[in-house]
């Protein structure tokens, strides 16, 4: 059955490794639906967290691939298990008259912050899984968005489990 | 500690990594890397005519070797042509090391004259690449890249190394350190004791077991364990494209090969197998043919030093992820330790079935072709080698109809003899290997099976051949067309006969070679074949071309039958089905 599934990669923090992670979708035939890349607290690491659809043997064939990419260390699908899934939206909206107090609203709903203000623009910060990001855009409405920017998903396992060397 | 330059630094630390002979063509940014070679004498460069045969040169060299194939070549057009032979490299999963000259570094980037991002383009076709940055990272990369290439499941490794790392007034200390560790890297010492368990005591209870033996068993050094435990248990063994070799060829228990040409025999055993042990195969779809009909009551046990080939196309029941040999060993100690042993009634009914299909359609048993005109076909051509070589040379094969021939018809009793562009099929690959193979072992018998189509894409190369007296024996199959693709619009097409024939362009092969200071020989019948191919390797010193005209209507059977055919649905000729 095919789902949305993170996969969170610790690799060296080389020039070009990221080329290799994402070569490999792109020759394979995968797809990478969001990515985020960044040093970790050892600087000699980076993670990325990337998020794909796939059924289970697809999965399986990626986690494969990419083990074998010799600047990946270590990876872990964190959709097997309980986890946090976090992606950071900055959402710029039409906002005069009628509409300020509305969407105004419509941030508190979502406990989003308005970051930045015009008299007739928002620019609104708001975080959360990808679900509750795509409800917010569709409360809005499509009419109002001037831009959206999505930082594409982060995610940790639950309790004791980590991803470390 | 001495002092060296970047340059100096990179052969003399290819030196320390045993490395004698490596292939190459000089340019721009190669130069300072190229003097340092000219001031020592421990590493002898092979200069081709084109760097696409550098590649294919190391690769035939680490084929006859086990050793990794090393290449050095220059940036920009040097690079890209030899990207190629990395690819062949890549599929065939071959050891090598290509060294290539890049630009300076602050010019990287800016479109300098002949500059290629070398690392992105062969990043698909590579097992790893390195761009060096500090002269100083020299001895560890070369021993990273060595490790890398030659361990796990092996393939071509990259260092792109700019000019100014190898400037030579720039010196550093130089030390080869004697292991490197890589924590990212830590490739299968051993398969999983409780997987391996398992799997023989499947194997024990077979009654009609298959052995699949593919490429992995040959880079694997495991031919030894995999001919023991096949006799052990006498199991039926087929080998791979890749394979033969890995278990002797002319051997009873030898059912020849397996998938697209292979034999009815192999293929049927496989088809109505209950238990198959594939060891170092990757399920090609080239052997599996429809995957959703694939050995319908097969329970498979599959050895891979790489994962990502275990359950890829077909879902093993045992997979054991491990080195082809120690995982051998291990069965092999187990098998000996039981007193179990597979019911010798059904072994002896599976071998009496086994033997009616092989006395039916066997093509070493029974000719699958005609003899009755004189214009020779194909297939005897390749008997008529193997008799004339004691079925003991090393035979490197282009790409196409011949490439077929030689494996179903040259019977290979040792592994590393076979040499072919597998995975890839690259065209133009024998010539170049065949120098490999033959700077690997100069006084061996070295053929390169090609046709006149293969022969044209590198045959450059007799020059080199000449500089370095390389007496390969070149056996073209000359049918005046593109044979396999011809076959192909035979079959499929109606005999439109799109691009693939010459019209009497073909270059006059024995004058050709004569220019080049070697020898050509013209075979058009029966009569002289013998002769003329004892002639040929009389000749122990001299480059032969043997220039054999041969049925140009001849096909490759047996052949699968595709789209939709099982393994045991095959043509064994135009009109016959199995």
């Amino acid at each position: 059955m095919s789902r949305k599934r993170i996969i969170s990669i610790l690799m060296e923090n080389e020039p070009g490794a990221l080329s290799r992670v994402v070569g490999l979708f792109s020759q394979r035939g995968y797809n990478i639906e969001s990515l985020t890349v960044a040093p970790t607290e050892d600087s000699t690491l980076s993670r990325l967290t990337l998020t794909t659809i796939g059924d289970d043997h697809k999965i399986e064939q990626i986690t494969k691939h990419l083990n074998r990419l010799i600047d990946v260390v270590k990876l872990v699908d964190l959709s097997e298990g309980a986890h946090i899934e976090r992606e950071l939206m900055l959402i710029k909206v039409r906002a005069s008259g009628a509409q300020r107090a509305e969407v105004k609203r419509c941030v508190d709903i979502f406990r989003g912050m308005i970051v930045d203000v015009t008299p007739s623009v928002y620019c609104i910060q708001i975080t959360g899984d990808s679900d509750k990001l795509d409800a917010f855009i569709n409360a809005v409405g499509e009419a109002a968005i001037i831009e959206v920017v999505r930082s594409g998903v982060s995610g940790i396992a639950r309790g004791e489990k980590v991803l470390s060397l | 500690m001495e002092q060296l330059s970047g340059g100096d630094m990179l052969i003399r630390a290819l030196a320390d990594e045993g490395v004698d002979c490596i292939f190459g063509y000089p340019g721009g940014a190669a130069l300072h890397i190229y003097d340092a070679l000219f001031r020592q004498d421990r590493v002898q460069h092979i200069l081709v005519r084109h760097e696409q045969a550098a590649t294919h040169a190391a690769d035939g060299y680490a084929r006859a070797t086990g050793k990794t194939g090393v290449v050095l070549v220059t940036s920009g057009p040097g690079a890209t042509n030899a990207i190629t032979g990395i690819a062949t490299a890549y599929m065939d999963s071959i050891p090598m090391v290509v060294v290539s000259g890049q630009v300076v570094s602050d010019k990287i980037g800016e479109d300098a004259f002949q500059e290629t991002d070398m690392v992105g383009i062969s990043r698909p076709i590579v097992k790893h690449s390195f761009l060096v940055k500090d002269a100083r990272d020299i001895p560890t990369i070369v021993r990273k890249a060595f490790f890398i290439a030659s361990t796990g499941r092996p393939g071509p490794v990259v260092i792109d190394v700019p000019k100014d790392i190898t400037n030579p007034i720039d010196k550093y200390p130089y030390e080869y350190p004697e292991k490197v560790k890589m924590r990212s890297y830590t490739p299968a010492l051993k398969g999983h004791s409780g997987q391996i368990k398992k799997a023989v005591a499947l194997m024990l209870s077979a009654s009609r077991p298959v052995i699949y033996a593919g490429g992995g068993v040959v880079q694997g050094e495991a031919s030894k364990q995999l001919t023991e435990l096949a006799r052990l248990l006498n199991f039926p063994v087929t080998n791979t494209l890749m394979g033969l070799g890995a278990y002797p060829g002319t051997d009873r228990q030898f059912l020849g090969m397996l998938g697209m040409h292979g034999t009815v025999e192999a293929n049927t055993a496989m088809h109505h197998a209950d238990v198959i042990l594939a060891a170092g195969a990757r399920f090609d779809d080239r052997v599996t043919n429809t995957p959703g009909k694939f050995c319908p009551s097969a329970k498979i046990i599959h050895i891979d030093v790489d994962p990502a080939s275990i359950s890829k196309t077909i879902t093993a029941d045992v997979p054991i992820v491990g080195p082809v040999n120690s995982v051998l060993d291990e069965m092999l100690e187990l098998v000996k330790q039981s007193k179990v042993r597979p019911d010798p009634k059904a072994i002896d009914s599976w071998w009496e079935q086994i033997d009616q299909w092989r006395e039916r359609y066997g093509i070493l048993q029974k000719p699958n072709y005609e003899t009755s005109s004189e214009m020779l076909k194909p297939q005897e051509v390749i008997r008529a080698v193997f008799e004339a070589t004691k079925g003991d040379a090393y035979v490197c094969s282009d790409v196409g109809q011949h490439q077929m021939f030689s494996a179903q018809y040259y019977q290979f009793d040792k592994p590393r003899r076979w040499i072919n562009s597998g995975g890839l099929g690259t065209m133009g690959f024998g010539l170049p290997a065949a120098m490999g193979a033959q700077m690997a072992d100069r006084d061996a018998t070295v053929v390169c099976v090609t046709g006149e189509g293969s022969i044209q894409m590198c045959i450059q190369e007799l020059s080199t051949c000449t500089q370095y007296h390389l007496p390969v024996k070149i056996i073209c199959l000359n049918n005046q067309a593109l044979g396999m693709v011809k076959q192909w619009q035979d079959m499929q097409y109606s005999s439109r006969y799109s691009e693939s024939l010459y019209e009497d362009s073909l270059p006059d092969f024995p004058k050709l070679m004569e220019a080049y200071g070697h020898v050509g020989l013209t075979v058009r019948n029966r009569s002289e074949l013998k002769s003329k191919l004892e002639e040929c390797f009389a000749m122990k010193d001299r480059c032969v071309f043997m220039d054999i005209y041969v049925d140009p209507k001849e096909h490759v059977y047996p052949m699968q039958v595709a789209p939709n055919g099982s393994m045991r649905d095959m043509w064994i000729s135009r009109t016959e089905r199995t």
